[in-house]
């Protein structure tokens, strides 16, 4: 198989899209949440997605297919909340290691039948990292702005976990992703630090803020330049943004990254503003149009889909992708 | 992802220090020069040191916000004191600095000693931060290891020059040791060599020593050659230190910073912590002094120090001759007072003292009028910070002058008018300094203070009997009681003398002051024992308005029911605070004590045993190892020295202390007022658990003569330390001074010192002379030096006996700088402080040195030593010995210790009832 930054040179590669907006279109009952295992769970357990892997596996796996075939080449893992910290909501953290190594081996399993269809278009899974619901850098009293719901070590050994289970399960990559708090995703990057020097392996790390507002900040307060300083540290394989806003407000903060970094740039915005129910109503000929400024540009090597997005974003993105030439990773100026 | 890597590396032009708060900020070779803001210092800033030891983060955080609005592009926040528990506050202040936009836009320098707290840091802060400082100073092991959690971390380093010899003070050295952390810190750990910061140390120039000269120049070399040699990486250092030698003389100093930052920027130095008051414009520095400046700078002359002096003379002359400008004994006669008053003048008080008298109808008119005027012009001027200690005391002095000359007009009066009321001042304060404790200096501070404000004072002097303070209280009918300690058993005494208040009826406000007393301790442990206002008060322009609100008709009623309220409120955070930790019990903690390998550790028989007395030791040895900084505070001037003769708010104020000091000094010196006597002791010893047992030997052997340890025949003493109880993370041990000593199971044979040195002969007796002439100004002086010389007498003694007596470290050679640093090897442990609080041990140091006998410092009812300039300790020489504090303790600790000491469990409970957890 090739190495992934090899192919980043050659083109721009595609990540999927929205995990929970297909698995909405399933319309899973509390009873499907829960499958045979969970019945006596004393818990609800509605909304807990990330469990989906363990009782309806084989959904996850459809879904996965269904980006790979709308041309993805990396699909994330069905893990944004599996780690001790969000599943301690459904009571749930001593699953934590099962969750993440079953969603690894399901998609891995459906990454490797692709691979084998089409060996010139190999297919990598990314372990997806998500932020954790507490914030390491924030108060969540605004009367106690000293206070923090989370600390680093709390967060480090909660993704250490995660980390081991994703790699134990086949993952190909790491995505730390929907960052809103740096300090949250250094965490995350120190535990994953401590396993590959304790397993003595490397693994391509992508990384992924959000840009939670037309101020242009993330929601801990930095800029884009100072979260990719922030974040300099580690030599990871790509930097970008996701979620929170669409496709066109990305377009400056990227230029910022794209401007600034040697890294790749990744960015899989959300299809649009929800409107007032919810839902995210950009068409994925829309959302293409937006995608293509990013191109036209060369302000990105990988592109995808966050909330709202489907397979047919993500074919359109991909059809469109391939007119393209990826961003150049060879040193400008001022670049870090 | 080699091939991108590759690529990157090719990119080398482009490796500049990137650091990030909120916002980024770039270190380009284009960029000027880097401020780092430092008031957000507990070493560095007086005021953020008392805001955070009273847990007032909000102001502290407004000089975190003041020093970004004034243009610092990173700041520095240290929290490395010993009154505060520097790993709490690092955290607690970050965690409110990052919920501050504009404070937390800049990037933060993470600045200890202790990487315990530099880690707790990093755990907080989201951005680029820079560390300071981690060196080769414990090994390589140690460094690499700080270095590769740095890098983990995402954070830049400073690297001080600094290895396990020492610091590098020449160019060689610089270059030796900055090539090796650099090929250590980007080799073997990978750090980037743009996150590399020298500190590369700045020294003293035209000190007159010949191997100071090349000190700038060797600074500005070595800038230049790392710059040159080890690609990519930044020098910083703190600029002030290169002028020391002319403090005083801040035109000299102001050019000097600006010369060698001028050079040195050129060489390459890119940061760094510069006083902006204290820089002149490189240009507009008078040429013949610019070139006096920089021959010293560059070492360009031999005689550069001399002719340096010469012009330095030349520029400060005009100043003085400004000074002796007469014309104000022109001006009206309450002007020409309240000006001596003001500047504590008492040369001319006498004759314009009488010349006010004439003028009056009564004397008394005198000090109600022209005297209170002039007193209140000092007290605004002091409560508003615009003057200092050390002048009030002077104005006192003044103040005290004017009114003995009139005392004798005022009785005559009285005799010609016995109707007319007594003059009574706006009130009258007890102060006494508690039963079994000697100190004073703070609490006559205070009293003169006060004195000043018109309020009478009431002084009972030292070592004051409950009783005698309460039935002093009743005769007199005194407004308020302060009460005054240094030692930990005076906190009880204080809480007793509450409860007795309480009990007999008391309704006057109680103020609590002196070194151990703490806001904590006074809200937790005294304030609940009365029902009236406590208040605790730790310095002197305090206490006035403290003194105000509680008597003052109009802000008396609701200033208490505040003041209770507050401490009500205090008390409850703290009980919770201090709920939240973790304690082991003492088996456990034993089972975690801090392991020495014996075989391979290092003892070394002391060159002589026994006990050595030194009568008069002569006092002039004693002055290089005067550490001034503590004297300093004990005039309320915080600041560092040398440092804070040239601080901006209080430098002119330290300096005139300083030379006042150092007149007097000369002359205790000069005419032997003081007497200098030792006694100490190097004993065979092991240690059994948590207890030292010390082989006293034979009375010959001790060279004791018998009658002066008549009926002590026993040979064993035995020390029982405590141990750290305190739950913390792995791998880090619970201490106890036993640790250091080889354990009698290992069959090894160790060996314990310990000692007494007292410069304290002879100060009350000039102090008593000082008071007798109205002159507490030279009294405190003379108590305050004395303290200092005790304890520079203990580092001269530890010095002699590391590199003699006990000869350990022979070849050591340090500075008095590092000295104070405890850079030296083994410690010097006292008890009632940190690491073994407990005062009890004292007694046994008294009986195994016969101390008493052999020198005459005797301990009181409260085991404080009398005369007070005494210190006492012991000596351990193992190179693993370290500085600890013991922390809290829990019960389960102080039940084995009473066993241990065979006392009742009630007797140890209070003797370490500050260390006690639950207390």
């Amino acid at each position: 198989m090739k190495d992934i930054n090899q192919i980043l040179q050659e083109r721009v590669l595609i990540l999927d899209g929205a995990m929970g907006t297909m698995l909405q279109r399933h319309k899973f009952t509390e009873e499907d949440f829960r499958g045979e295992r969970f019945k006596e769970w004393p818990h609800p357990l509605q909304g807990n997605n990330d469990l989906l892997s363990l009782t309806q596996p084989e959904a996850i796996a459809t879904i996965h297919a269904k980006f790979f075939e709308a041309g993805a080449d990396i699909i994330e893992t069905n893990t944004f909340s599996s780690t001790t910290i969000a599943m301690a909501d459904y009571h749930m953290e001593d699953l934590v290691y099962e969750l993440n190594c079953e969603s690894a081996k399901i998609a891995k399993k459906v990454a490797d039948e692709f691979t084998a269809r089409n060996p010139e278009k190999p297919r990598f899974v990314a372990g997806s990292i998500g932020p954790t619901n507490k914030t390491a850098s924030m108060s969540p009293d605004v009367n106690d702005p000293g206070f923090r719901a989370v600390s680093f070590d709390e967060l480090r050994i909660a993704y250490k976990l995660q980390v081991e289970a994703l790699l134990d399960g086949g993952a190909d990559l790491l995505l730390v992703e929907t960052i809103f708090d740096t300090l949250n995703a250094k965490a995350a990057l120190f535990a994953i630090e401590e396993v590959k020097e304790e397993r003595d392996l490397d693994v391509p790390i992508m990384v992924s803020g959000t840009i939670t507002d037309a101020s242009g900040r993330t929601l801990s307060g930095q800029t884009a330049e100072a979260f990719l300083i922030s974040i300099s540290h580690i030599p990871v394989l790509s930097v970008g943004f996701n979620c929170a806003l669409g496709a066109n407000q990305l377009v400056p903060h990227l230029e910022v990254l794209s401007a600034k970094t040697e890294r790749a740039v990744s960015a899989h915005p959300n299809a649009g503003l929800p409107n007032a129910f919810g839902e995210y109503d950009e068409t994925p000929e829309q959302m293409a149009s937006q995608i293509k400024e990013y191109l036209d540009k060369g302000l990105v090597n990988i592109v995808g889909g966050c909330c709202g997005t489907t397979p047919e974003h993500i074919k359109a993105m991909s059809d469109l992708a391939k007119e393209y030439k990826p961003r150049e990773l060879v040193v400008l100026v001022n670049r870090y | 992802m080699s091939q991108i890597n590759e690529q990157r590396t090719t990119s080398d032009e482009q490796r500049y220090l990137k650091l990030s708060g909120l916002e980024p900020l770039m270190v380009t070779p284009e960029s000027n020069f880097i401020n780092v803001g430092e008031r957000t210092n507990v070493a560095g800033s007086k005021k953020f040191l008392r805001l955070i030891k009273e847990e007032n983060f909000e102001e502290a955080l407004e000089i975190a916000r003041h020093q970004v609005e004034g243009g610092a592009q990173i700041i520095d926040i240290n929290m490395d004191d010993g009154l505060i528990d520097g790993k709490e506050a690092m955290v607690k202040f970050l965690n409110l600095v990052i919920a501050e936009p504009d404070i937390a836009r800049v990037p933060i320098m993470i600045d200890s000693s202790k990487w315990e707290i530099i880690e707790a840091g990093l755990q907080v802060v989201q951005g680029k931060c820079v560390v300071n400082s981690i060196s080769l100073k414990e090994g390589e092991e140690q460094f690499i290891q700080q270095a590769k959690l740095i890098k983990r971390y995402g954070a830049a380093v400073i690297v001080m020059a600094f290895d396990e010899v020492g610091q590098a003070d020449n160019y060689e050295r610089r270059l030796e040791i900055s090539q090796r952390s650099y090929d250590i810190l980007v080799d073997k750990v990978g750090f980037p060599a743009e996150d590399i910061i020298f500190d590369l140390n700045v020294f003293p120039v035209a000190t007159g020593m010949e191997e100071h000269k090349r000190n700038a120049l060797d600074f500005i070399e070595a800038t230049q050659w790392v710059k040159e040699n080890l690609p990519h990486c930044s020098v910083s250092g703190g600029i002030s230190n290169v002028s020391f030698s002319f403090r005083g003389n801040n035109p000299v100093r102001e050019a000097m910073h600006s010369v060698f930052l001028y050079h040195a920027i050129q060489a390459g130095m890119n940061m760094g912590i510069v006083n902006p008051a204290m820089l002149e414009v490189y240009d507009d520095i008078p040429r013949n002094l610019l070139e006096h400046v920089e021959d010293v700078i560059l070492n360009r002359r031999d005689d550069a120090t001399e002719r340096l002096l010469d012009i330095a003379e030349s520029v400060v002359g005009k100043a003085k001759e400004s000074k002796v400008d007469l014309s104000w004994r022109e001006e009206p006669i309450q002007n020409r007072i309240t000006r001596a008053l003001v500047k504590g003048i008492d040369q001319y008080i006498v004759e314009d003292i009488e010349e006010a008298r004439l003028s009056v109808d009564k004397p008394i008119e005198v000090i109600e009028g022209h005297l209170m005027t002039g007193m209140n012009v000092v007290g605004d001027l002091f409560g508003n910070g615009k003057m200092f200690l050390p002048q009030v005391v002077k104005s006192a002095r003044v103040m005290k002058k004017a009114v003995a000359y009139l005392l004798p007009f005022i009785e005559e009066e009285k005799l010609k008018n016995p109707q007319a009321n007594d003059a009574r001042g706006a009130g009258k304060i007890l102060m006494a300094t508690v039963k079994g404790d000697v100190h004073d200096i703070g609490k006559n501070i205070v009293s003169v203070v006060l004195a000043c404000n018109n309020y009478e004072i009431v002084d009972l002097g030292v070592m004051v009997p409950p009783e005698k303070i309460i039935n002093k209280a009743k005769e007199e009918k005194v407004d308020i009681i302060g009460l005054s300690g240094l030692i930990t058993p005076s906190l009880d005494e204080m809480v007793f003398l509450a409860k007795e208040m309480e009990r007999q009826n008391f309704r006057v406000p109680l103020l609590i002051g002196g070194a151990t007393t703490s806001k904590a301790h006074t809200a937790v442990k005294i304030d609940p024992q009365y029902q009236n206002a406590v208040v605790h008060v730790n310095d002197a322009s305090r206490a006035v308005t403290v003194v105000g609100d509680l008597l003052k008709k109009e802000s008396s009623i609701g200033y208490k029911k505040s003041i209770k309220l507050d401490y009500e409120t205090f008390r409850d955070k703290f009980l919770k605070r201090s709920r939240q930790k973790e304690y082991r019990s003492i088996e456990a903690a034993r089972d975690n004590k801090f392991q020495i390998s014996w075989k391979t550790s290092e003892i070394i028989k002391p060159e002589s045993l026994g006990i050595q007395v030194i009568e008069d030791l002569e006092l002039q040895k004693l002055e290089e190892f005067i550490d001034w900084t503590p004297f300093f505070r004990s005039w309320e001037l915080h600041g560092k020295y040398p440092q804070i003769l040239n601080d901006t708010i209080v430098g002119s104020q330290a300096t005139e202390l300083f030379e006042d000091a150092r007149t007097m000094l000369k002359k205790i010196i000069g005419e032997k007022q003081l007497r200098a006597k030792a006694v100490f002791g190097l004993f065979p010893a092991n240690s059994i658990d948590d207890d030292i047992e010390v082989d006293g030997l034979s009375n010959m052997e001790r060279n004791v003569t018998l009658s002066a340890v008549e009926g002590k025949m026993e040979e064993k003493y035995i020390f029982r330390t405590l141990r750290q109880q305190l739950k913390k993370r792995d791998g880090v041990p619970n201490f106890a001074l036993a640790d250091f000593i080889a354990p009698k199971t290992t069959g090894i044979q160790d060996y314990l010192g310990c000692f007494c040195v007292s410069t304290g002969f002879g100060t009350a007796e000039l102090a008593s002379e000082y008071e007798k002439n109205h002159d507490d100004y030279n009294s405190i002086m003379i108590k305050a030096l004395a303290d200092r010389l005790a304890e520079a007498f203990a580092e001269y003694l530890h010095k002699q006996i590391r590199t003699g007596h006990w000869g350990y470290d022979s070849s050591e050679n340090l500075s008095n700088e590092e000295l104070i640093k405890e850079s030296y090897k083994g410690i010097r442990p006292a008890p009632g402080y940190p690491a073994c609080p407990d005062h009890l041990e004292k007694v046994t140091i008294w009986e195994l040195l016969g101390v008493k006998e052999n020198i005459g410092v005797e301990l009181t009812e409260g085991l404080a030593m009398w005369p007070a300039a005494s210190v006492s300790g012991y000596y351990f020489a193992n190179p693993e010995a370290r500085y600890f504090g013991l922390g809290k303790i829990k019960e389960d600790q102080v039940q084995d210790y009473a066993k241990r000491k065979g006392i009742p469990l009630e007797e140890a409970k209070k003797w370490l009832a500050p260390n006690l957890v639950d207390n």
